[in-house]
């Protein structure tokens, strides 16, 4: 019996940086500057640091690391949604780096799928017509699609469901509906950044033990990013683990932990601050209510009515958040003792997607509503209750 | 203290009224075979559309708008009060005016959608070229909208023709605006899925990103809708039949009850249009949403 491992991906000092003066700032982190001194100097991020890694066809590999560490990035890198500032990325033994615009096209539709944190589900089609959507790019015949659809679905555990739509499903339901989707083309490597993290534990821990079932029928490649070393023990065979943009250490679950690299490595597998370990786009929600600053009064009330809560938040026409209008408040605007502009707070604790959660704990515990997630632009995406803060962290 | 300080000084005097009007004469005195092409192409485009909506006997179009009123909302009463209101048009006798009006209307917004839709889809994928044409449709939504009926009357004459130019050019900038802001407000992980499965962009325009767009394109076609009914009542002063023809000339005699007639016409054609696009856009959304 042979020895040799058969090795799908090759990663090779993987290097990628965000910003406009990629060249001097590439300079300045070779000679081995920190991370945080280029991004000052010369305000580009160094996302992923020389990073090199293989990975064995057949196995599952697990990317674990704080928020920030470049996971992502990784990932992004292997099926070229983001273009390597640096390195060589070899799939079965050929850069892929070389391929022209059509061979990555067949590359994408034939040999690597992706699997996305929020789904990257397609809400105007239904549960068939996403789980058919790489077939029917690839210009399958509609029967094919349709016959290699059902396949999936039924896999996944979704039989009777195909002619749902994404809204109707929960949350574990629709990240089957990504993974059939995923598997539908029938690839040799299934890319899965934080797939489970949106899902509650209970679900979580199923679609893990689901994954590890499909991956036995189907013998796929995967690799997969986790920040919850748990979660990266239980399924990888292989788990390195990120800093910075580099990778600290690979090793078996088992190595690692009785063999870990630095105290960072050690302080991780103890996921010592949580805080740090989770931002908040891990733990927003959509906002249950709701509402556009021409509704009107009558309608917010029906809203904060119907979905049992006591504020709602006001966007614009273009989802940007003008503030919140308390139960109290809209109350008295329709006894006619507020004017409704008046009637909105303006003054809403904010917070953006990024931000650790262990930084908004101070925030959190005075807030009188939920914290709004706001972009750059205003635009609103999602609310942090201070119980979804405080339960984050045990 | 001097003159100047307190008036402006009209030694100051730059001229830039003459150099507009030179532009439109070398315009017109250079471009006539080109102005009577497009005369001549929009001429046939309006007597289509006339012809065809002309043909709709009155009781259809009631029927079509009563349904339609029904399937959006579900409210019986509110499709009852739209084809009363639509009733009410023709038993003031305005059905014809009205059938005039639609077709500019109409033409109008179609020639809109021929060039607003791509456009947005271009704007949409360029940032520079979005800043670039900011300002222009800033400014095209802003000046006051018989302005444009200057030049356009210069160029084309009066009638019905020169009003489809003018009320096109009021009415695009909405539309090119919200088919942008529509795609780009697509959520990036659905594209890169659609990228990561290896879309060709067409396909990722066509399959994804029009689709998820459609409720706010929609909204954005609403308003152009609603800007060119205003339009082709303000074109009433280069000549342009129909409902607004009828309101200039009853402030031409003072005729108030005939104004009103009209007036109130033009309302209710504007409402209708408004809730049921609106409905549609209602339906979109609840769709797309997750
Ligand atoms: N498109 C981008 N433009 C600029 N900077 C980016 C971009 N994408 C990521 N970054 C930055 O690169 C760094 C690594 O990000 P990445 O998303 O890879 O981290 P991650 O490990 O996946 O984190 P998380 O757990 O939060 O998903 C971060 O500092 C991030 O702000
Ligand atoms: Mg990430």
């Amino acid at each position: 019996m042979s020895n040799k491992k058969d090795i799908i991906f090759k990663i090779k000092n993987l290097s990628k940086l965000y910003g406009a003066n990629k060249i001097p700032a590439f300079e300045m982190m070779k000679n081995g500057s920190e991370k945080s001194d280029v991004a000052r100097k010369y305000g580009v991020t160094v996302a992923v640091n020389d990073v090199s890694f293989e990975v064995e066809r057949g196995k599952i590999f697990v990317l674990i690391g704080l928020s920030g560490s470049g996971k992502s990035t990784v990932v992004r890198c292997l099926n070229l949604l983001q273009k390597p500032t640096s390195g060589d990325i070899l799939f079965e033994g050929k850069s892929i780096l070389k391929l022209n615009k059509k061979e990555l096209m067949e590359f994408r539709r034939y040999k690597i799928s992706m699997v996305f944190q929020s789904f990257g589900l397609m809400s105007h089609r239904d549960v068939l017509g996403n789980v058919a959507y790489g077939l029917e790019v690839r210009g399958e015949k509609k029967e094919i699609c349709q016959t290699k659809a059902m396949d999936m679905i039924e896999m996944v555990g979704l039989k009777g469901w195909e002619h749902k739509r994404i809204s109707e499903l929960s949350g574990g339901m629709r990240q089957r509906v990504g993974i059939a989707r995923a598997l539908a083309n029938n690839p040799d490597v299934l890319l899965m950044d934080e797939p489970f993290s949106a899902l509650d534990p209970l679900v979580r821990r199923d679609m893990q033990f689901e994954l590890l079932s499909i991956q036995k029928k189907l013998n796929k490649t995967v690799i997969f990013i986790t920040h919850d070393i748990n979660e990266a023990f239980k399924l990888g065979d292989l788990v390195g683990i990120m800093k910075d943009g580099k990778i600290i250490q690979i090793d078996t679950p088992e190595g690692m932990a009785s063999n870990p690299a630095d105290e960072y490595v050690e302080n991780f597998i103890n996921s010592a601050d949580k805080g740090q370990i989770y931002s908040v786009k891990h733990i927003m929600q959509t906002p249950s209510c709701l509402i556009h600053s021409r509704d009107g009064v009558n309608y917010a009330l029906k809203q904060m009515r119907d979905q049992g809560v006591s504020s709602a938040y006001v966007v614009d026409d273009n989802l940007r958040l003008v503030g919140i209008l308390p139960l109290d408040n809209a109350v008295k605007v329709k006894a006619g003792e507020l004017s409704f502009q008046d009637a909105i707070t303006k003054d809403v604790l904010t917070t953006e997607e990024d931000v650790y959660i262990s930084d908004l704990l101070s925030v959190a515990a005075t807030a009188k509503y939920p914290i709004a997630v706001i972009d750059k632009e205003n635009h609103l995406k999602g609310i942090v209750s201070k119980a979804s803060v405080l339960s984050s962290l045990v | 203290m001097p003159d100047w300080f307190i008036e402006f000084p009209s030694e100051i005097n730059l001229n830039i009224k003459d150099a507009i009007d030179k532009f439109i004469r070398y315009l017109l005195t250079n471009g006539e075979t080109f102005f009577e092409g497009i005369k001549e192409v929009l001429k046939g485009f309006l007597n289509g559309i006339q012809g065809v909506i002309s043909r709709i006997p009155w009781w259809l179009l009631i029927l079509i708008v009563f349904i339609l009123s029904w399937r959006t909302s579900r409210k019986l009463g509110k499709a009852i009060l739209y084809s009363a209101l639509l009733f009410f048009i023709g038993a003031m006798g305005l059905w014809p005016l009205m059938n005039t009006t639609l077709t500019i209307v109409i033409a109008s917004v179609i020639i809109s959608i021929m060039i607003g839709f791509p456009m947005g889809i271009w704007v949409s994928y360029s940032d520079r070229l979005d800043r670039m044409i900011r300002p222009v449709l800033d400014t095209m939504q802003t000046m006051p909208s018989f302005v444009y009926l200057i030049p356009v009357a210069m160029l084309l004459g009066l009638g019905n023709v020169p009003a489809v130019i003018a009320t096109t050019t009021y009415a695009l900038p909405p539309l090119i605006r919200l088919t942008s802001h529509g795609i780009r407000q697509v959520d990036n992980e659905v594209v890169e899925a659609a990228k990561a499965f290896g879309s060709t962009k067409w396909q990722t325009l066509v399959k994804v990103q029009i689709p998820q767009a459609m409720p706010t394109i929609m909204t954005g076609l609403n308003q152009t809708i609603m800007m060119a009914i205003a339009m082709v009542v303000t074109c009433s002063m280069i000549g342009t039949t129909g409902l607004g023809q009828e309101v200039l000339i009853s402030i031409n005699r003072l005729e108030t009850g005939r104004g009103f007639s009209a007036g109130i016409s033009i309302v209710i054609i504007a409402i209708i249009i408004d809730r049921l696009t609106q409905g549609i856009v209602k339906k979109g959304e609840a769709k797309i949403e997750q």
